[in-house]
Order: structure tokens, then sequence, then C-alpha cells
């Protein structure tokens, strides 16, 4: 642990956020867009912990605590939501969802 | 240069994440998504996080991942999809991954910007603080109900909308008409 500073930590966040950002513009299917905006979230949850590690406070701790629940709470309705699209569409793909482009 | 753990965990992460943006079969990128989950909960641990890591295992990896499975498996045909590779945005997805990594890296190595303290020195002025960072849940339980108390509160109702939320959305709208 002594060697790994902050700066590694917030490497490691900044690429995992833009991975999830590249999955997000280029994925098709909604089910895994999703799930790349979870893992921005992850990210920047990452970034949070170890901000507040290094800072010797524990709000960022907290703070990720409650982005944890509103993130479950969240997945919860986005998915309901999806399944209920596929309802009434048929598909979770985003090329085929283009009823107000049409 | 970070310790090995880190190295191992930090590489666990990215590999994992890369097979969720990368891989054409949803259930894989789900897969990968846990794994990246499993791996940012062991960096929680290298930094003293550890109730936040075991909330990341039981929560993300476990609950959430669950229903994300669930619905994958209910709603897309897990077959290779046999369409053409989308070029044109996987230059784009490219392109921007390319930007952001290298403005990270100018960023938090580079630039200077990012104080190089070690987790073990401790700022002066901050050895003071109240909410001095616990590693142990206890930590969480007296800030919780003390300073975050609303916020407990508020986080707890808003799981109650969302529970009635999602029974009113998964209505069979069939069933509604009739």
């Amino acid at each position: 642990m002594e060697h790994t500073t902050l700066a590694h930590h917030l490497l490691l966040a900044g690429l995992l956020f833009a991975l999830g950002l590249t999955g997000v513009l280029v994925r098709r299917n909604l089910l895994v867009v999703y799930m790349c905006l979870e893992l921005m979230l992850t990210a920047a949850t990452l970034a949070l912990v170890a901000f507040s590690r290094f800072n010797r406070t524990m709000d960022g701790a907290i703070f990720v605590f409650f982005i944890i629940t509103v993130a479950a709470a969240e997945v919860a309705v986005g998915l309901a939501l999806i399944v209920a699209l596929y309802r009434r569409r048929g598909s979770v793909k985003s090329d085929e969802l283009v009823t107000l482009r049409d | 240069m970070p310790d090995g753990l880190f190295i191992f965990f930090a590489a666990l992460t990215l590999g994992a994440a890369s097979l969720l943006v990368l891989s054409r079969n949803a259930v894989t990128s789900a897969m990968g998504m846990i794994l990246a989950l499993v791996g940012v909960a062991a960096d929680f641990f290298l930094l003293d996080a550890y109730f936040l890591g075991v909330l990341q295992v039981l929560v993300y990896a476990g609950a959430v991942m669950v229903l994300f499975l669930f619905v994958i498996m209910l709603l897309t045909d897990t077959a290779e999809s046999a369409e053409g590779y989308p070029w044109k945005s996987a230059a784009l997805g490219l392109a921007v991954f390319f930007f952001l990594a290298a403005g990270a890296v100018w960023l938090f190595v580079w630039s200077g910007a990012v104080p190089g303290t070690a987790a073990g020195a401790t700022p002066a002025e901050l050895s003071v603080n109240p909410g001095e960072f616990v590693t142990a849940a206890k930590g969480f339980g007296r800030l919780l109900y003390t300073k975050y108390l609303l916020p407990l509160e508020i986080a707890g109702f808003l799981l109650l909308v969302a529970l009635v939320g999602v029974v009113s959305l998964s209505k069979d709208p069939v069933e509604e008409n009739a």
C-alpha cells in the first residue's frame, strides 16, 4: 500500500470511466448500454473513495454508500422500463427503436 | 510504482471492463461486468474501505447483476448476432476512448495536479478532522445516524418509491385495458 498513490487510483477510475463511455457510444443492446452506464458510476465511486481515503475524511465514503443505494433503486426502475419497452416494441436494440426519427 | 496487488486488480478490472464493452454476447458482457465490479471492490479493500468493498460485492456484483442477468436472459437471444460489425460507431468509440484515456493519463500522471502523498502520510491540518477515516463499519454507523440522518431517511424512502414504481411499471398492459 505504501507505494500506491492517489494518482494510481484516479488513473484506474479515469480509464474505467473511459471504457464505460465507449461502451455507451458503441453498443446497440440497451441492456449492455445500461451496464456500461453502471460502470461509469462505479468508476466515479472509486475516485470518491480514493479521495476520501487520501484526505483522511469519511464524507466521500458515506457519499459512496448513498450512491450504491440510489444505484440499486435506479437499476430496478431502469430494468422495469426496459422490460416495459420490450413489451411494447418487441426489441431492446437502440437502432431498432427509431419511431421518433422516422 | 504501485504495489503488486493493486496492479493485479487494476489489470483484472480493466480487462473485465473491456470484455463488457467488446463482447458481442450480452451474457458474456454481464460476466465481464461482475468481474469488473469485484475488481473495484478489491480496490476498495486496498483503500481500507472494507465496509464499502463488502457492500459493493453484495449489492452490485450480487443483487444488481442477478437482476441484469434475469432480464438479459428474458429479453435477448443469447446467440451471437450475425449482422455486420458497426465499424463507424466502433471507430467513434475508439477515438473517444483514446481521447479520454490520454486525458486521464495526462491529468493524473504528468500534469502534477495530483499530490503524490502515500496513504500513510497524514497532512497536519487534517489530523483534527472530526469525521476521520475509520475502516470499521462502526464509523459508517455513527455518521449515518448523526450527521447524515436526513439523507439516510431520504434514501430509505427512495427505495420504497422505487419498489412501488417497479410494481406499477411491470403490470401487464393487457390486464390494465380489460
